[in-house]
């Protein structure tokens, strides 16, 4: 094998305010490093001495830049060099706000930041608001370089109160630069070469140096195991009859035979088999993997949850937690809406119940009160999701907190969750205890009702993973009740879906909005005195929960059809799969008699 | 990205990059209903379909769409229709019927490089997308093709163009949206952190993935060598000491002076920094036309 090839890759992040070096320091390098193309550098300085302008080592990118649109392979972003320990992939992230946005898909790739200061300017409002996104994004490696010492005459005592003024400031977003530096961009000086005869009193490593001394963060692998379970597979071409839970390994590592459970739903199985295609038979896997597993029981779990193994510490489960969060997005964050979530695989409905403080974004150190959270602001929140999610309190395991919140299609929000508040009193059970508070009954009871239709009034509920299946019991039931004299009605899941749900079919919390619109018309069709069935397929023992409670004060009948189905909701009727309709509406009949909804003698 | 981060010391590059590209594939799968993949038949799409059997553990399930210039060199229709056979794929083939039967092409059709691009790709892949054209998909019971209409609209497609191939490319996300038109807002796109890509759209318009965004040409030549993927012979020189380096169609597609007859001659070449001033691309005519090029095909839709 090639020597190149053998060499580690390591992604670094150049950050800092507009105008304070960055393109400078990256084509100084690039220079010093002989990583440019051949004649690059003279060509740059001819066209610099045309143009009677002073060479810039800036210019050097941008011509590289320029280059590319001629189909010449540097990257904008991204620029490549290698020292005798590493090939490097510097990531030039724009200092101004407009591109916070890509700033922060650049740096999110980043193993390690350098963050750039101008001596002469000082600390700047994006020198503190890089100095917290790297923070936030669990950057733990900084290192500080104040650049343009050549303009403040090499003074270490500007250095010094420099460094000790940020310092200060870092120290309370808990990051510790591992290294300031005092350098001169434009001439070189302590880049890849030392500045010795200007800078006698500083000591330590060039940037270069530096560089080749940054160390990988710790080993992920030794964090207890986390899973976010992306997909379940079940491709059944070919007599595949493996139903497989993929995802990538987060933290941690597991082997088969390992007992695990999976959060928020608490189910456990152990894991069976690692599977993979075109590949040595594996027995583990640990963080980084983009694994497979196969699991011993039959378990029925959604995408979304996250595995963790049961001989290490398990992960939070809550609806409402305390959250970091940095707003991106045009409208802000506001109370009262909707929005979605997208934490580790999970995904599901979010709202903003409070904003704790905002930080100043000029100086990102003095603390606002606001009732919403603004573009480009860095806030403390409470949020509260609509159905539990799993995550680790922070300092555990930092990777499974992090989170982002979709408004209108777009990712307009990152944050991590802080810790886990309380949440005994769900928003679906104020939502109903107020409803039915200020509920406006009619003359007529549900007693009277019964008494003229000769049955109660019941929510039937069929759930299952096999949609047309649900569909087809569901729809003999009802014709079977109405032919026996009863007042049965059944809302078909395609109707509903184009009808009542027809406009949030693209909506980011559509699940969830579907469940709960289904909770209130099962609410008002048994208020009506009838037998209300329908299937949800795939419903869960929280969508089940929710439904039980929005349909409350009146009960819910759940009948399970199939045997993967999830054994933990609570139903009341168990079917087999591949029950022909038949003997499953003879079976709902019995249940509605054994639940005196219909009584023996009217059959 | 995560991936990265996440990655032990020890994994090799080609097992991080392997192991983020089944990630993005595994995502795009469970956000979007209606997801295609283009295979150009070329080398990196090639690739994606070989990561897309390892991300689904040996299945394909979503189809593939190759965009027939009808001017594609022959070799390259067999060995698709070979490997279609072989792994049993789901294939949908679209072409612009009406600018070939009106002869419209170049360079005998009196239409320039771009505008030929334009019609046999940039609108046959939009208008084979839309379902708004025929299109044809192999009949695995008849081996042949068989033409449907009103097929499904796709709004997820994943395609295999990487950063460091070419300008334009470098400015993608791994989840990229498009517009209605096909526009593509280059200085507007989404976030990208955590694992999180932007899977949530407006009606009309689509999202492209990206899984094969961070590898680069030798990657990807070092992965076919070490998982032994079939490509086509093209890539290969023949005895004659020309190669194509990147397939296209045959009235705008160089090949390369090289003797590299296998993958291991192919890495040693790229190594060799032979060709590290000449871009990959530098045998496809159309990018150099009109200054602007890839990115001005790529804005009105070109892949």
């Amino acid at each position: 094998m090639n020597k190149q090839e053998e060499l580690e890759q390591m992604n670094v992040v150049v950050v800092g305010h507009v105008d304070h070096g960055k393109s400078t320091l990256i084509g100084r390098l690039m220079a010093d490093t002989n990583a440019l193309p051949q004649g690059k550098l003279e060509q740059v300085r001819a066209t610099c001495a045309r143009n009677a302008k002073p060479f810039e080592y800036a210019f050097l990118l941008d011509a590289l830049k320029d280059e590319q649109s001629q189909g010449i392979t540097i990257d904008t972003a991204r620029c490549f060099f290698k020292t005798a320990r590493r090939r490097y992939i510097l990531i030039d992230a724009p200092g101004h706000i407009e591109f916070l946005k890509n700033m922060i898909t650049g740096a999110a790739r980043a193993e390690a930041a350098f963050l750039l200061i101008d001596a002469g300017e000082g600390i700047q409002e994006n020198s503190r608001r890089h100095g917290y996104i790297m923070s936030m994004l669990g950057i733990r490696q900084i290192c500080v370089l104040v650049n343009k010492m050549d303009l403040a005459g090499y003074d270490r005592g500007a250095f010094d109160r420099l460094c000790a003024e940020y310092e200060s400031f870092l120290r309370r977003l808990d990051i510790h630069p591992i290294r300031f530096i005092p350098i001169s961009a434009m001439k070189g000086l302590n880049v890849a070469l030392d500045g010795k005869t200007e800078m006698p009193w500083y000591e330590g490593p060039t940037v270069l140096e530096q560089l080749d001394a940054l160390e990988r963060p710790a080993s992920l692998r030794e964090l207890p195991f986390r899973f976010p379970v992306q997909d379940i597979y079940k491709f059944t071409e070919g007599g595949d009859d493996r139903r497989i839970f993929a995802g990538t390994v987060l933290t941690g590592s597991v082997r088969v035979g390992d007992e695990v459970s999976f959060y928020p739903s608490g189910k456990r199985s152990s894991i069976r088999s690692v599977e993979a295609f075109h590949a040595a038979p594996r027995s583990g896997a640990s963080a980084g993997d983009a694994a497979g597993f196969t699991l011993a029981t039959q378990l029925y779990v959604r995408p979304g949850e996250l595995m963790a193994r049961d001989d290490q510490p398990p992960p939070i489960v809550g609806r409402r937690f305390r959250a970091n969060l940095f707003w991106m997005g045009r409208a802000p964050m506001i109370q009262g809406k909707t929005y979605k979530l997208k934490i580790g695989a999970a995904q599901g409905s979010l709202k903003l119940v409070e904003v704790l403080s905002v930080l100043d974004a000029a100086d990102f150190v003095s603390e606002h009160s606001k009732q919403q959270v603004d573009r480009h602001d860095v806030a403390e929140c409470v949020l509260e999701a609509y159905r539990p999610v799993a995550f680790d309190q922070v300092g555990q395991v930092l990777h499974t907190g992090r989170f982002v919140v979709v408004d209108d299609y777009e990712i307009a929000g990152a944050g991590i969750a802080l810790e886990k508040l309380d949440d005994s009193e769900s928003t679906v059970s104020q939502h109903v205890q107020a409803r039915e508070f200020a509920w406006e009954g009619g003359r007529v009871t549900a007693a009277d009702r019964a008494e003229m239709y000769g049955h109660a009034s019941k929510f039937v509920l069929l759930t299952g993973e096999d949609a047309g299946a649900l569909a087809t019991l569901a729809g003999s039931i009802e014709q079977a009740l109405f032919r026996s004299g009863f007042k049965a009605y059944c809302a078909r899941s395609a109707n509903v879906a184009r009808g009542l749900d027809a406009d949030i079919r693209l909506r980011a919390d559509m699940r969830d909005e579907q469940v709960r619109r289904l909770g209130e018309l099962a609410r008002l069709l048994t208020d009506s005195g009838q037998i209300f069935i329908t299937s949800l397929s795939n419903a869960d023992e929280y969508d089940v929960r929710t439904l039980e409670l929005l349909n409350s004060p009146h009960e819910i009948l759940v009948v399970r059809l199939g045997g993967t189905a999830d054994a933990s909701i609570p139903a009341h009727l168990t079917l087999p799969a591949g029950t022909d309709p038949e003997t499953g509406v003879e079976a709902v009949r019995k249940l509605l008699m054994e639940k005196k909804v219909i009584l023996d003698y009217q059959i | 990205m995560n991936t990265m981060e996440n990655r032990e010391p020890s994994a090799s590059t080609l097992d991080r990059l392997e192991a983020q590209s089944v990630h993005l594939f595994r995502e795009a799968y469970r956000e979007f209903k209606s997801l295609v993949m283009l295979w150009s038949v070329g080398k990196d799409s090639t690739v994606l379909l070989w990561l897309a059997r390892k991300a689904f553990f040996g299945h394909v399930p979503f189809p593939l769409l190759h965009i027939d210039t009808s001017y594609k060199i022959p070799e390259m229709i067999r060995y698709r229709d070979e490997m279609v056979r072989k792994w049993r794929l789901n294939m949908i083939v679209g072409q612009n019927v009406r600018a070939l039967s009106e002869k419209r092409a170049f360079p005998n059709g009196g239409l320039t490089r771009l505008e030929c691009c334009k019609a046999l790709k940039t609108e046959a892949l939009k208008c084979t997308l839309s379902s708004e054209w025929p299109r044809k998909r192999y009949d695995h019971a008849i081996g042949g093709y068989v033409e449907e209409t009103h097929g499904e609209a796709f709004t997820g497609v994943i395609v295999g163009a990487r950063a460091d191939e070419e300008g334009s490319r470098s400015k993608e996300r791994y989840f990229s949206p498009r517009d209605r038109d096909s526009d593509w807002n280059t200085s507007d796109q989404p976030p990208e952190l955590w694992h999180q890509y932007k899977t949530d759209f407006a009606p009309g318009t689509h999202v492209r993935i990206h899984p094969l965004l961070d590898w680069t040409e030798l990657d990807i030549w070092e992965y076919i060598g070490r998982e032994e993927i079939p490509v086509t012979s093209l890539y290969f020189d023949q005895g004659e000491g020309r190669r194509y380096r990147s397939l296209g169609c045959a009235p705008c597609t160089q090949p390369v002076e090289s003797t590299a007859k296998g993958v291991a001659d192919i890495i040693a070449e790229l190594k060799t920094g032979k060709f590290s001033n000449v871009s990959e691309r530098s045998g496809r005519a159309q990018d150099k036309e009109d200054g602007g090029g890839l990115e001005t095909l790529r804005r009105s839709g070109y892949m």
